[in-house]
């Protein structure tokens, strides 16, 4: 294998990249989850919230520790690998940054301080307001950088002067077409991968007989959240797609695994697109399909990859099975979430042990899923790295391959310990349960207006 | 107007700069002390002093990363592959340091994580003393992007560089514990700040010398002569502060050596702004060739202007939350 750094260097941004994703994706849902159960609890007053929202505190400590520290590797990437990007685009996506960090960094970072520390230090309504503002934070990030993100997907609002993006109109800029679609399944996936945790969790606190009324608080909350979102992700991933095809259609056709666009797509369930034949083995399809869904008629038509030369083309497998991922898991996620509704419904949920199994299972699913949603989105913008104006392998930066191999090593391996022990300690917060050993008991901490409170509770709930 | 822009701009990066050395410098100053610490219950102590401040401290980092990317693409791209090295490894040390904060809570033995923090905590500032000496002693460019080798950065006097930022952070982190603990871990600061002052004395001097001697462009910038009579001063309140600091740590005042020592590190970062300006890419990329468009800078600058104020008051209210000092033994739970 030869070592070329453009390859080393997509490589070690595509390492961290993936390795940080893999936080915001919890933690933008999780912060919104802890919010609601602290408004829960000063509204119902009851306990169990508050119970639940220290507990999520604890673990979401640990991972948006993980995620700060990763994130902050990804603000300095684009300066040590990708300096030719940061000359050209710099204009655009670097204010795009640049407001992330003012108006979500710093809101996160520092009310995080008074979310984990503050609760003997500040009134309850001031502890559960701080979970709000950094759970804002979190949206007002994904905002931004989503923002630069579906830029790079589909630039507009700029013009090129001696080879360097301009900024002419900053709210085209920012609401490129690809944008809004972005941002909404993005965010929605964050929902939905913190919702299947929160089931998994619940669901196992149930089955082990331990905590089971704050695990069934937690499937309850979860299912009533996921069987809304779950079918929404359907057909938000259905209306980017549609947008993809208006703006990147060669991106579509290799999600599709189409090669000839002078005949309408099947929907391919399975296949194994051979990029030297261009075609399809071992197809496994439905005729017509994917025609069906991208144009709404049986004949319809859209670009295939033979209509752009091979050096166009983006990596078809690897953008073909990373899609098939992601739709399999959100069919699951739908079906997982509809039969939960039901059971919840004939009031046999919690009798349902076989069920509670597959869900006590499935809390690595939506990470997966936004995993591949990525790869599908990056791998199949290849080979620009921004649409129509820079090739990814004129972005790199002049930095030999012995140091992007040697740090890309030393991200191995210190993302692999640190990996390694977030995920332990948070499967140990877990199994040691809500009213795990270093818990509080709520009552005596409630202190400053604690007097007051349930006074004012009675005259809310008369 | 359009050309005070980048002015303006060096000027908030060189606050967010001077800013992030002076909060994440305590903290990892802490993080450096940590192996010094008596027991578990010191190392408690020392770290629920930072707890609920250092992850902001640090968001002064990505400001001056993001804004340097946003306000001079072009010596964003040229630093980052000049300083890759030092850079990334930095950012590994502030990795362990960050995580430990999390981990050393929830981890029943707690060996692993001290090791991790204070490691961290060293290499992250011994790698930005590397940085600061690779742009101090000038970067090659040509035709607008790095020439140089990968480590061209490492010279006797970057290396001397990393040694000074570890002993200033050290001593921003004992004043920091003067400041906020009491009792064994309170004394035992006080009684290292003193040696450490003479240190950070001892490398501001070096500094002094070495960089005019090594840079004439930095000779000429302060002996030349108009400039010396403007600038005689500098050294002159450098001194009266050390002293001040001396002072206040024999009479045993808990919050003038915190004090004084953030107002030494900002002369000393006078300085050099003083011996570098107007170059952001010694010693050829000035502000001006560097800026990014005038409407990006311009966007930016909006919302910098009406943010920063705001961020600045919660900042603010943050520390005022958590006033006073961390009592041994006592903790903020979480
Ligand atoms: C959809 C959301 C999303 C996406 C696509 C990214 N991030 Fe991220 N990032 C977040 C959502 C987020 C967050 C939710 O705001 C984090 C995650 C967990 C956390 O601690 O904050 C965060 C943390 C975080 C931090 C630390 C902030 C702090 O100090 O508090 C930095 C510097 C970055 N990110 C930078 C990046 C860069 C340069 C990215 C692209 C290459 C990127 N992030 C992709
Ligand atoms: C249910 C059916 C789904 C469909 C039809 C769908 C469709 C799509 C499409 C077409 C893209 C690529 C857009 C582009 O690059 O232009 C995409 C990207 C993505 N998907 Fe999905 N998706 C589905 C489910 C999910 C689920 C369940 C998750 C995660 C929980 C998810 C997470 C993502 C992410 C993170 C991206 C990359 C960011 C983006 O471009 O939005 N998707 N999806
Ligand atoms: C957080 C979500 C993101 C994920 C999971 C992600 C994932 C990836 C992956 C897997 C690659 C490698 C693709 C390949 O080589 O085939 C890649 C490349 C890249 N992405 Fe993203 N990306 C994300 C967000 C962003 C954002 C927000 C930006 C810029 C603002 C960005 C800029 C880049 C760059 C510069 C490359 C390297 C060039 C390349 O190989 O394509 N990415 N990303």
């Amino acid at each position: 294998m030869d070592f070329d750094p453009v390859f080393l260097a997509r490589l070690q941004f595509a390492f961290t990249i993936i390795f940080h994703i893999i936080f915001p994706s919890f933690t933008i849902g999780l912060a919104a989850y802890i919010a609601t159960l602290g408004t829960q609890w000063l509204r119902r007053g009851e306990d169990r919230y508050l119970v639940l929202m220290r507990f999520w505190t604890r673990i979401f400590a640990v991972s948006f520790g993980m995620g700060v520290v990763s994130g902050i590797v990804m603000s300095y990437q684009f300066g040590t690998n990708w300096s030719r990007f940061s000359v050209v685009a710099g204009n655009i996506v670097g204010p795009l940054m640049g407001y992330e960090v003012l108006s979500a960094f710093f809101l996160e970072a520092t009310f995080l301080g008074i979310l984990l520390f503050g609760f003997n230090r500040v009134p309850p309504w001031l502890y559960v307001v701080s979970a709000g503002i950094v759970a804002i934070g979190t949206l007002s990030s994904s905002f931004w950088i989503l923002a630069a993100n579906s830029w790079m997907q589909t630039p507009a609002g700029h013009e090129m002067q001696n080879g360097v993006a301009v900024p002419v109109d900053w709210l085209q800029v920012i609401f490129n077409p690809s944008f809004p679609y972005r941002l909404a399944h993005m965010v929605n996936a964050a929902f939905l991968t913190t919702g299947f945790v929160v089931l998994a969790v619940g669901a196992r606190y149930v089955l082990g007989g331990r905590f089971v009324e704050e695990g069934r608080t937690s499937v309850r909350m979860a299912i009533a959240l996921l069987v809304v979102l779950a079918p929404l992700q359907l057909f938000i991933g259905d209306q980017h797609g549609l947008n993809t095809l208006k703006h990147q259609p060669i991106k579509v056709a290799a999600m599709e695994g189409h090669w000839d666009g002078s005949k309408p797509g099947d929907l391919h369930l399975f296949a194994w697109p051979d990029e030297k034949a261009e075609k399809n083995k071992f197809e496994i399809s439905i005729p017509r399909g994917a025609s069906l869904i991208l144009t709404h008629s049986l004949d319809g038509k859209f670009p295939g990859l033979k209509s752009v030369p091979p050096d166009q083309r983006p990596p078809v497998v690897t953008v073909f099975f990373a899609f098939r991922i992601m739709v399999a898991i959100g069919l699951f996620m739908i079906a997982a979430a509809l039969f939960g509704a039901l059971l919840w419904w004939r009031r046999t949920l919690f009798d349902t042990r076989w069920f509670l199994h597959i869900l006590a299972q499935s809390w690595w699913i939506g990470f997966v899923a936004v995993i591949s949603g990525w790869v599908v989105t990056e791998s199949g913008r290849q080979p620009w790295l921004v649409y129509g104006i820079l090739r990814t392998a004129d972005a790199t930066s002049p930095v030999p391959s012995a140091s992007i191999l040697s740090t890309l090593i030393l991200f191995v391996l210190c993302y692999g310990v640190v990996f390694a022990a977030g995920i332990y300690y948070i499967n140990r917060l877990i199994a040691q349960g809500p009213r795990g050993s270093a818990q509080v008991t709520p009552e005596p901490a409630i202190s400053p207006i604690g007097g007051a409170r349930p006074a004012g509770r009675e005259a809310i709930n008369k | 107007m359009v050309s005070y822009i980048p002015a303006i701009w060096a000027a908030i990066l060189g606050a967010a700069v001077a800013l992030y050395v002076v909060m994440d410098g305590y903290d990892l100053g802490v993080g450096m002390l940590f192996p010094f610490a008596k027991s578990e219950a010191e190392r408690d102590q020392m770290m629920r002093s930072i707890g609920p401040f250092w992850d902001g401290n640090e968001t002064w980092l990505v400001l001056g990363g993001g804004g340097l990317l946003a306000a001079f693409p072009l010596a964003y791209a040229v630093v980052m592959p000049a300083l890759y090295l030092p850079v990334i490894v930095m950012l590994l040390g502030l990795i362990f340091r960050g995580i430990a904060f999390e981990f050393r809570t929830v981890s029943r033995s707690k060996k692993m994580w001290n090791a991790a923090f204070a490691f961290g905590s060293t290499v992250a500032t011994f790698s930005q003393g590397l940085v600061l000496g690779g742009f101090v002693q000038g970067i090659k460019v040509e035709n607008n992007a790095y020439a140089g080798g990968p480590f061209d950065w490492a010279t006797p006097f970057a290396l001397f560089c990393g040694v000074a930022l570890c002993i200033g952070y050290l001593l921003l982190g004992a004043t920091w514990l003067v400041m906020k603990t009491d009792g064994a871990v309170a004394d035992q600061a006080r009684t290292r700040a003193k040696f450490l002052l003479l240190g950070v004395l001892a490398c501001m001097a070096m500094v002094s010398l070495w960089t005019p001697f090594a840079q004439p462009r930095i000779a000429e910038r302060w002996f030349a002569m108009p400039n010396i009579l403007y600038l005689w001063p500098v050294p002159v309140v450098t001194a009266l502060v050390a002293f001040w600091l001396g002072r206040s740590l024999e009479k045993g005042r808990e919050i003038a050596p915190f004090i004084a020592t953030i107002v030494l590190f900002l002369l000393g970062y006078l300085g050099l702004a003083i011996s570098n300006f107007p170059y952001l890419v010694p010693p050829s990329v000035t502000v001006w060739q560097a800026a990014a468009a005038p409407a990006s800078q311009i966007f930016l600058l909006l919302g910098t202007l009406l943010l920063l104020p705001i961020i600045i008051g919660y900042v603010v209210f943050v520390y005022w939350v958590f006033r006073g000092k961390v009592k041994a033994g006592e903790s903020y739970e979480h």
